[in-house]
Formats: C-alpha cells, sequence, structure tokens
C-alpha cells in the first residue's frame, strides 16, 4: 500500500493546500492556496521540505489521522494546539516540533484555540497531482487536491516519500508569535474615491471583530459601517487577496486566498501581503484595527518578513529523534 | 477619461481606462493586455483584463510598484492600433421550457411572447468583455434593451451547468454548477469549463459569439458526443 494518512475525522474543514494557482485568474480562477503562508513556510521546513510542498490546512478544528506507513516525520504549525498521539506510548507534540510516528499512530489534532487555521505538514509532501499547475485545493470548483474537495472520513492523503529515516527533529525556538493583536496594515485604494472621508477615518480606527461568516472566500467583518460617497456597486474590475471591499451594508469583506477575480463592489483599501497570514489566522470573535502604509512600506515589510522566515529557518534547533523504532 | 494606476496593494495594481462598459473601452483593455503579456515585464506573473480595466497581478519579492508602472507607463505611450483578432464562436443553445425556467417570467416582465425573447437573445452577435464570477465565466454583451431586467431578487444556490443566463444588459453562461442570481432562458451541452482542454475555459476575453438555436433532441445528441469527446465546437477567426 502507498504510504499515507488515513482520515479517521476530518474536522470542519481540512484541505489540502500549497503551491497557488498562478495564470488562470484571467479565466476565473482563483489563486487558493494557504491562508496563512507563513505558517506553512515553516511547517514545511520543520520537516525539510520546500516552503510551498503541499500540506494539510485545517480551519478552527483539527482532523484525526492514522498513520498508513512504515515512518512519516510531521509538523504542526500556525496554532497554540498539539499533536496528540495514541499509541502504545501517548504524548502531545507541541506546534512548531517534528515527529516522526510509526504505522498504524493514530493522532489527533484538536481545537486550533487561538488560531483560526493551521497546517499539518509531512516530510517529502503529500503526493498530490497538480490541477492547472497547483496542487492546492479550490472546493467551489472542485479543482486540486483530493477530489477537489475537503477531506472526509476514511480518505487516504498518500504520501510522496516511502518512509523517514530516524534522524534529528527540527524545533522553532523560540515559537512563532501569531501577532493576534497587531494592527493590520493596508494601503487605500484602489477605490478609496468611492468613500467619504468620514468612511475613511471609520476603516481606520474604528475596532472590527471577524465574523462567523470567514472563509477561504472572504472574511466578514462586524463592527461600524464604512459610509460610501454615492453608489455601492461598480463596474467589475480586478480583485486581489487582501482588498477589502464595501457592499451595501457598509461591513467590510477581507478578500482571501479563494477570492472571486473579480467583483462589483468598490474595495477602500488593500491589506499589504505581509499581513494577509496574520488575518487569515484570526478566528470569528477576534478584533481586528488597520493602519494605512505607503506602497513601499508595504514592500519592505514583505521583505523583512521573508528575511525573518529565513533566519528562524536558519536557526531551528536540532534535537535527537525520540522514536528509533 | 485618462488612464488611471490605481493601487492595490503591495502585489497588484489596476490600469483603469474608464468606468463603463463600452465596446471601444474595452477594445482598449484587451489590446492593452495583449501588450503587457508580450512585453514580459519581469515580475508581472498574470494579468486580467475586465470590462474597462486590466489588473496587473506582480510578485512583490521580483519587482516593485515603482518599476511596474513605470513599465506599463512606457507600454501605454507606444500603444498603437494594433488590429486585434477575435474567434467568433456559434454556440447551440436548447430555449425549450425544459432547459429555460424563468423563460415565461422573463416574456412575462417584459411583455413579450417567449419566441421573441428567443429571437432576441440568439439574433446578436455578443462580445466576451470578460471572464470572471467563477472559472470560465463569460460576462457578454450587449443585449438587446428590450431583455434588461435587474438581477433576481431571490437568487439560487444551484445554477446547472451550461445554463444561459440574462441579467443588467448582459448574458452569460453557467461554466460550473454554482449559485447564480442570473434569469435562465436557455441552456447549452457545450462544456465551457474542462479540465481536459487547454486552457480549460472555452471563451476568453475579446472572444464574440452567436447562440444557435437547438431542438431538446438536438441537445440531447451533442451533449453525447460531448460526452464522447467527439464534438467540434465551430470557430472561426474574425475581425471584431
Amino acid at each position: 500500500m502507498k504510504p499515507a494518512l488515513k482520515i479517521v475525522s476530518p474536522g470542519p474543514h481540512t484541505t489540502v493546500q500549497g503551491k497557488p494557482r498562478i495564470g488562470y485568474r484571467d479565466i476565473g480562477v482563483p489563486a487558493s492556496g494557504p491562508l496563512d503562508r507563513v505558517s506553512l513556510h515553516l511547517a514545511n521546513a520543520l520537516v525539510g521540505n520546500t516552503p510551498d510542498a503541499p500540506a494539510l490546512e485545517f480551519l478552527l478544528q483539527g482532523p484525526v489521522c492514522e498513520v498508513v506507513a512504515p515512518a512519516v516525520r510531521l509538523a504542526l504549525l500556525g496554532c497554540a494546539a498539539h499533536i496528540e498521539v495514541r499509541s502504545h506510548r501517548p504524548r502531545a507534540i507541541p506546534a512548531g516540533r517534528s515527529v516522526r510516528l510509526l504505522q498504524g499512530d493514530v493522532f489527533r489534532i484538536g481545537s486550533l484555540i487561538d488560531s483560526a487555521c493551521a497546517y499539518l505538514a509531512v516530510e517529502g509532501g503529500f503526493d498530490i497531482a497538480p490541477v492547472l499547475a497547483s496542487p492546492s485545493t479550490y472546493v467551489r470548483a472542485g479543482l486540486g487536491g483530493l477530489h477537489g474537495r475537503r477531506l472526509e472520513k476514511g480518505d487516504i492523503v498518500p504520501i510522496a516519500r516511502a518512509t523517514v529515516e530516524a534522524c534529528d527533529e527540527r524545533e522553532l525556538v523560540p515559537p512563532p508569535d501569531p501577532r493576534h493583536d497587531a494592527r493590520i496594515r493596508v494601503v487605500l485604494g484602489p477605490q478609496t474615491d468611492h468613500f467619504t472621508d468620514e468612511g475613511v477615518r471609520t476603516l481606520l480606527s474604528a475596532v472590527y471583530t471577524v465574523s462567523p461568516q470567514a472563509d477561504r472566500m472572504g472574511f466578514r467583518l462586524d463592527g461600524p459601517a464604512i459610509q460610501h460617497a454615492h453608489d455601492y456597486n461598480i463596474v467589475s474590475d480586478g480583485v486581489v487577496s487582501g482588498s477589502i471591499q464595501v457592499p451595501g451594508t457598509g461591513r467590510p469583506i477581507v478578500l482571501m486566498v479563494d477570492n472571486q477575480t473579480t467583483g462589483g463592489y468598490p474595495k477602500i483599501a488593500t491589506v499589504i501581503s505581509a499581513d494577509l497570514p496574520l488575518v487569515g489566522r484570526r478566528r470569528p470573535g477576534r478584533s481586528l484595527r488597520f493602519t494605512a502604509v505607503s506602497v513601499r512600506e508595504a514592500e519592505q515589510a514583505r521583505r523583512a518578513q521573508e528575511a525573518e522566515i529565513k533566519t528562524q529557518i536558519d536557526r531551528l534547533r536540532r534535537f535527537p529523534c525520540e522514536n528509533r523504532g | 477619461m485618462n488612464v488611471r494606476f490605481l493601487c492595490c496593494g503591495d502585489s497588484a495594481l489596476v490600469v483603469e481606462f474608464g468606468a463603463h462598459i463600452d465596446r471601444g473601452l474595452n477594445d482598449r483593455v484587451l489590446r492593452f493586455n495583449n501588450a503587457v503579456r508580450a512585453a514580459r515585464i519581469p515580475g508581472i506573473v498574470e494579468t486580467v483584463p475586465t470590462f474597462r480595466s486590466v489588473m496587473i497581478h506582480y510578485d512583490p519579492l521580483h519587482t516593485e510598484s515603482a518599476a511596474v508602472q513605470a513599465a506599463l507607463e512606457r507600454l501605454l505611450d507606444s500603444e498603437g492600433s494594433v488590429p486585434r483578432s477575435a474567434r467568433l464562436w456559434r454556440i447551440p443553445v436548447c430555449y425549450t421550457p425544459a432547459h429555460a425556467p424563468d423563460l415565461e417570467e422573463v416574456a412575462r416582465r417584459t411583455g413579450l411572447a417567449p419566441a421573441q425573447v428567443v429571437r432576441l437573445h440568439s439574433e446578436r452577435r455578443y462580445r466576451v468583455y470578460m471572464v470572471g464570477f467563477s472559472p470560465g465565466y463569460p460576462y457578454m454583451g450587449d443585449l438587446a434593451q428590450r431583455l434588461t431586467l435587474p438581477r433576481r431578487t431571490d437568487p439560487r444556490l444551484r445554477v446547472p451547468r451550461g445554463s444561459i443566463a440574462i441579467a443588467a444588459g448582459m448574458t452569460a453562461i453557467y461554466p460550473v454548477e454554482s449559485p447564480g442570481g442570473w434569469h435562465l432562458i436557455g441552456a447549452t451541452p457545450l462544456r465551457l469549463f474542462d479540465l481536459a482542454r487547454s486552457p480549460p475555459a472555452l471563451l476568453a476575453a475579446g472572444d464574440e459569439v452567436l447562440f444557435e438555436p437547438i431542438e431538446a433532441g438536438t441537445f440531447e445528441e451533442i451533449r453525447a458526443a460531448v460526452a464522447a469527446g467527439d464534438y467540434r465546437v465551430s470557430c472561426e477567426t474574425v475581425t471584431p
């Protein structure tokens, strides 16, 4: 049998995500890929993979899985939960540390506790055939991942490596800061002129809350309505992940990675690419405040973030593998 | 209206040619989109032409907004009157009641007979202004004035694949089953989005489309032929 993880219980929304699907937005296919690019990148680094190797992304709560391979190496990242191993030697591995598990081991990742999404990477990556040049799942159109859908009980998710050696494990020290209270930086535009000055002030001063209507397409926010200057419909134009569109209700929606490629609501601002993962991590009920920066600052922030990820990877602590069976 | 550059964060910008739906404006959009693609500007990863603008997606780790904008401005300066060729598709459509759940209602609300609605819809040549909303979904215009209706007040949760729809002066085809708020007045047995094809979307922005009415029997024949992979859609190159 091919090496795999068997899904004993999938959790509310578990999909395969990896490299985004780039090059098809002109025919209406969104990029997809991880809500939290930073955590996927680091989870993959913990098991020695390339940054966007296919991994499992789960929203709000993790899955229960069984190891169907002689040995696998896993790492969880993006939340404060643990990999709870139920085997002859039950134990809990915190997020941010790799672990080698053996055939028949069953593990559970419960509530993500503080985070809206998290990632489980396996050494070698999941063996998912790319669809339109990407393994990432886009559920609405049934593209990518395992059968184009979220994982279900009994699914067998194949792993691209037959087994793994009992070599050193890796750990992120200190664990990454999820920055759940950080202000989200935005660049104003492209349609700031469709809002009153008061509307722009509201966006930049109010405290918003992630509503229960938050999914991979967009995070609807609760909070003060943002005032339009005139009509709230525009002739459709392009949108990007991070676009903050404001429909007639005045309640902003931050478009996320499965966002439609075009839209007919004015966009007051765009979340900078460095901060989009921070939005992706915020659970319903968590607060969100915005602050405006220039494009130049946004570009510097993204480069600084990539440099920091590289430093974190260079500093991974290595320690002996606990399971040499 | 002058061309405007609109900032969309640190990974995209929009080149806006106007704020309206207009063939001449859309021609400029499509020509500029072609020019951007041909220019292979470093760092630009993809472009999305819309009714009235082109969205430029770029990789902020390989270029920056100012450099992208400067390169696009140079292209705009050299923007010539390059003639654009288009593909003209003939798309078979069955307008019989089983495939047209809203035809009666559209006829009632527009004060036309169902046959007149069909004639008004199928006698025109449409332009694909843009593809968006869902994979392969073509926004086509312009619809006959007399068929202009707002979207349904109660959007359907499931619109079947292949449905021919009208709303707000536009017509469209649902490429995949999805929610939808447009009025359904027919169906095509063709697959608008098919992963077995490259590119998977049948229609692209700038294409021209004619709808050819077919009977329910022909619909089934074509559907079977499409499923078997031996149906060839009629397509020719034309000057729009």
